[in-house]
């Protein structure tokens, strides 16, 4: 809703030419152009002053570390601190204290956790993205991996997350879905531990997902299988009740679940909130 | 390595000029050490500690850790110990530099340990499409275990050893030799005899390390339960779901590494009382 504000105000700063449209196109590097083309209708959503912390969810390092930079750029006054770890670490910390005024899970487990705890209003939560499973396998893909049925094939290293985590979880629950029996060669505590063993060739396939494919480039080729959708994981977001500065937290998370927030997460791979 | 052999010259006790500031400081310092392992002692649930600990998994991974650091402590000695006699007794052009490149896991994040075994013995790494033509795989195998183990466990063997063999000095030795002993004689006679203390002071330190491995394992071995899964990413995965888990199967690492210290210990004392009464 900010981006609409300030696309209304779009002609009267046109004459600012091409360096503030591309600051509002959503290139965040644009600072001063950005400062310069501040409509004076947005002025009371740039009186957010302060910093906020955000816990996220590792997955959402490369999108949110962007969505940061982008709401940086839109309020000067404000700055975002980042903690980028696993879901049930950043639960962890929370719980144990740790000055947080957002937090984004990978999954709603962990959120739960939170709210059981009080420390995120049970209604607060709110589902911004979704991910699906896929098959990660070298480039060459020396086994010669299709479908889902191919990592059950005996001589086929195959490496997924450990059923305690979120990712193992979904893997369970697709190959339930499909049938499939898989005997690992090694259940990892994260997606970035499956994500490594296929980059460096020890696995001959892995089970991570589609944002981490996407992520890892040409390092990994992926493979979507039907039996994913058996398995989506849903991201929520809410802010921590004892958080220092609410105000701005509810507007890093109205920017997350808006227009430009769910551009940068579908850019990353992020299917939208159910 | 930072405990001077067990020489037990008992009159240093006389010793008692330690300013009550240096006590202040090391009461801090001793605090600072065990009041984590109190806090931890008070988050254990003691209701549930028995079938905590005993569940399959947990006893599976302790069992696989005990093992797997055994067998990493027996390679540290076996390698170690001739790495210490060369590095003590030789002098060669850049043995200055390869000390320290020996020595460099111990300064080495073990994450870092792990990517470099893996480019070294994984399915593409230096030696291991080698072993992978030989139709031996290391990668996921308890081996992978071991060999992350003894990379980051060796430095502790050789550095204590090394330090015990210079304190101790060649006379001896060369005492050994001028009567005709052989180089391997004196080494097993004179040398290796001296230096018992420091050489199970630095088997228990390498064992301590091989139990508490966990970055280079995860790197580089993976995790599947009763293969790979050693106790401490048995400990990192519990916490995920069950931090109660978690809490009971650290408090067993922390009693497993304590028995072990005060074991070798007892062993290097009256290793040291056995060397000085033959003396």
């Amino acid at each position: 809703m900010l981006r609409s504000t300030r696309r209304r105000a779009l002609p009267a700063v046109a004459v600012l030419g091409g360096a503030a449209a591309i600051a509002l196109s959503g290139c965040a590097s644009g600072g001063a152009a950005d400062g310069a083309a501040q409509p004076p209708e947005s002025s009371s959503a740039s009186a957010l002053e302060g910093s906020i912390t955000v816990f996220a969810a590792a997955s959402l390092k490369g999108t949110f570390t962007e969505l940061a930079d982008e709401f940086e750029a839109e309020h000067p006054g404000l700055t975002v601190e980042l903690t980028f770890a696993g879901s049930s670490d950043l639960v962890t910390q929370i719980a144990e204290g740790a000055p947080a005024d957002v937090f984004a899970s990978a999954d709603e487990n962990n959120m739960a956790k939170l709210v059981d705890e009080a420390l995120i209003g049970p209604d607060a939560p709110v589902e911004f993205a979704t991910n699906v499973l896929q098959i990660a396998v070298p480039p060459a893909n020396p086994q010669g991996i299709e479908t889902l049925a191919d990592l059950a094939r005996a001589g086929v290293a195959v490496v997924v997350c450990a059923p305690q985590v979120p990712c193992g979880a979904a893997a369970a629950a697709v190959e339930t879905a499909a049938g499939v029996d898989i005997a690992p060669v090694s259940e990892e505590s994260s997606v970035t531990d499956v994500l490594g063993k296929v980059t460096s060739g020890e696995a001959d396939a892995g089970l991570v997902y589609l944002t981490d494919v996407i992520a890892a480039g040409d390092a990994v080729r992926g493979i979507a299988f039907p039996e994913s959708a058996e398995a989506v994981n849903v991201y929520p977001i809410a802010p921590v009740t004892d958080g220092q500065n609410p105000e701005a937290a509810l507007a890093f998370i109205d920017f997350v679940t808006g227009a430009e927030g769910r551009a940068v997460l579908e850019a990353a791979g992020f299917g939208a909130a159910p | 390595m930072t405990r001077p052999i067990a020489s037990g010259r008992r009159r240093d006790r006389a010793y008692a000029g330690v300013p009550g500031w240096v006590m202040g400081v090391a009461a801090v310092g001793a605090a600072f050490v065990l009041l984590p392992l109190v806090a931890m002692v008070t988050r254990v649930n003691w209701a549930e500690f028995v079938p905590l600990v005993t569940s399959e998994s947990s006893l599976d991974a302790l069992g696989l850790s005990l093992r797997t650091s055994l067998t990493a402590t027996a390679l540290c000695v076996l390698l170690g110990v001739p790495m210490a006699v060369v590095l003590a007794r030789t002098e060669f052009w850049g043995q200055r530099i390869l000390r320290s490149l020996v020595l460099l896991p111990l300064v080495l994040p073990p994450v870092v340990g792990g990517i470099a075994l893996l480019y070294t013995f994984g399915r593409r790494g230096l030696l291991g499409q080698g072993f992978e033509a030989l139709g031996v795989t290391i990668a996921f195998s308890t081996t992978a275990v071991v060999l992350a183990q003894t990379f980051v466990a060796l430095p502790f063997l050789v550095l204590s050893l090394e330090g015990a063999l210079r304190t101790v000095g060649t006379r001896y030795e060369a005492v050994g030799a001028t009567l005709g002993a052989r180089p391997t004689t004196v080494l097993r006679r004179i040398t290796l005899p001296l230096v018992v203390p420091a050489l199970l002071s630095g088997a228990v330190l390498s064992f301590a390390r091989a139990l508490g491995e966990f970055g280079a394992t995860l790197a580089f071995a993976g995790s599947l339960q009763g293969v790979t899964r050693t106790l401490p990413l048995e400990i990192y995965l519990q916490r995920e779901t069950d931090p109660d888990a978690a809490v009971a199967l650290s408090l067993v690492l922390v009693v497993v590494a304590v028995v072990v210290v005060a074991a070798a210990h007892q062993a290097g004392r009256s290793g040291g009382a056995r060397l000085r009464g033959s003396s």
